[in-house]
């Protein structure tokens, strides 16, 4: 579980996050939902440490982030895998050496024990045998199941997901989704997918946060979403005409 | 002038993350092999074809500026010695592997930065600036005086192959290269080197590490490491000789 407390942020005199707090749960595919420019990937970006907060305070499973020393904060993040926006795969290593890289840097295990977790990584994506392929060999959609092999290959307590479907075809995107929330079902991980695509909304968020012009602005689940009055939150939902039509049947 | 201060306080915070202990010697070591091939190895081609015409046209150059006959034939294998030695091998040889290899460094580290490929070392908890950058140090600081010797070498058999063309013979030539020989000058040449080296992997990998946007920041972070590299270069060699041979 991930707790926010009264998170603030500035960027000169831009005031990008707002007195924002939530609570993050383990075993639920938790999403930031919000208009571009809202202020939902500074907040990733601050709760996995890329960026410092102004502000406030983040705790990992009760330990609060601030008063961790190096040691802490580099142990707390080799519980952490990420997926980006872009896949974020090492251009000059194949598929299996980009899996492996984790266990390579952290672990004592032998090459034969590495191998055997990226071939079960692997086939978790539905990429068995793709180990000797480079990068730029892969499909979007490929790529970013690699992402996510790497990203869980040392088994996880957070996961924390960027955009995963940009860029994508809605079948694809579908199959990410479905593969995020399998993940974070079957390993009980926290998981954070920061996105604006209300198809992901309604396939997968079970503990949502919008986030409007950097405050924290509605929660609740994907059923309170669609019954949400709120004027906010109904312009975002129902932007799309699709979906107007679909509220209004 | 403030953005200046900014700059070298950002590269000293950078380096102190680079110049740390390698988390795993074995990861260290592979790296390190990848950047010697690149850095290294892939330059010997340029530096040997550049060393090689610049030593045959600094003798053919000094041979027509030496037309007086009071002055001794050997005159063209010393003064083409000296010019190779002192300056043009450590110095030019620098500058174009900041072109070469500085560039690359930059525009290499520059897009992992742009495509998120650094933020994902660093969730992992990886030290990005020493995993990146301490391997492209090191294979420059070994690799530079290799190949800065390399030129020299060639410079020379370039220049004998010069003097030949405009009738000095080779008895006068190789005379001139063997008088008065100071080996010190081939040690200013190497510490030159060492300082050259440092500066274009540290300024290149600075560069590329901060930048921020898309193909154009990228673009600019490589523009922007030869032509600090270079204008660094010419001032620490510039000191250095004030220090060493003055």
């Amino acid at each position: 579980m991930i707790e926010i407390k009264n998170i603030e942020k500035y960027f000169g005199n831009n005031h990008v996050l707002k007195n924002v707090s939530f609570t993050f749960e383990r075993g639920k595919t938790n999403l930031i939902i919000g208009e571009s420019g809202s202020g939902k990937t500074t907040l990733i970006k601050i709760l996995v440490g890329l960026q410092n907060k102004d502000q406030g305070t983040v705790l990992f499973n009760g330990e609060d982030v601030n008063k961790m020393n190096n040691k802490e904060i580099r142990r707390c993040r080799k519980e952490i895998g990420m997926l980006f926006q872009g896949g974020a795969l090492y251009d000059y290593m194949t598929v299996e050496e980009n899996i492996m890289f984790p266990l390579n840097m952290f672990t004592d295990k032998t090459d034969d024990e590495m191998l055997e977790r990226v071939n079960f990584c692997l086939k978790r994506v539905n990429l068995k045998g793709k180990n000797n392929l480079m990068p730029s060999e892969l499909s979007g959609g490929m790529k970013k199941r690699v992402a996510i092999a790497r990203a869980i290959v040392m088994q996880p307590k957070y996961l924390f997901c960027d955009e995963p479907n940009s860029g994508l075809d809605p079948n694809t995107a579908i199959l990410i989704d479905n593969l995020i929330q399998e993940i974070t079902e079957e390993y009980n991980i926290t998981t954070i997918v920061n996105t604006h695509d209300m198809n992901s909304v309604m396939q997968i968020g079970t503990n949502i946060a919008f986030i409007y012009k950097g405050e924290m602005w509605w929660q609740g689940s994907k059923e309170e979403l669609i019954k949400s009055k709120n004027k906010e939150v109904t312009d975002f939902v129902f932007a799309s005409d699709l979906f107007k039509r679909l509220r209004r049947s | 002038m403030l953005k200046l201060l900014k700059h070298f306080g950002l590269y000293f915070i950078m380096m102190k993350k680079v110049i740390t202990i390698p988390e795993k010697w074995s990861a260290f070591r592979k790296q390190f092999v990848f950047e010697l091939t690149k850095i290294g190895l892939n330059s010997i081609g340029i530096v040997l074809f550049i060393s090689f015409f610049v030593g045959g046209v600094v003798s053919i150059q000094t041979a027509l500026n030496l037309q007086n006959p009071l002055l001794p034939k050997y005159l063209i294998g010393l003064a083409s010695r000296d010019s190779l030695i002192l300056e043009f091998s450590p110095t030019m040889i620098s500058l174009i592997l900041a072109g070469k290899a500085g560039s690359s460094i930059a525009s290499e580290i520059g897009s992992m930065r742009v495509s998120e490929q650094i933020d994902a070392l660093e969730i992992m908890g990886v030290n990005s600036a020493s995993f990146l950058i301490l391997p492209k140090i090191i294979a420059s600081l070994c690799f530079f005086p290799i190949l800065v010797i390399l030129s020299m070498g060639i410079g020379m058999i370039g220049a004998w192959i010069g003097a030949l063309s405009v009738n000095i013979t080779t008895t006068d030539f190789l005379y001139g290269l063997r008088y008065e020989f100071i080996s010190f000058y081939i040690t200013y040449a190497i510490i030159k080197t060492l300082v050259f080296a440092f500066i274009v992997s540290s300024i290149s990998s600075y560069f590329g590490y901060h930048a921020q946007g898309g193909a154009i920041a990228v673009g600019k972070s490589s523009t922007d490491a030869v032509v600090y590299s270079s204008i660094f270069i010419l001032v620490f060699n510039f000191i250095l000789t004030k220090l060493i041979l003055a």
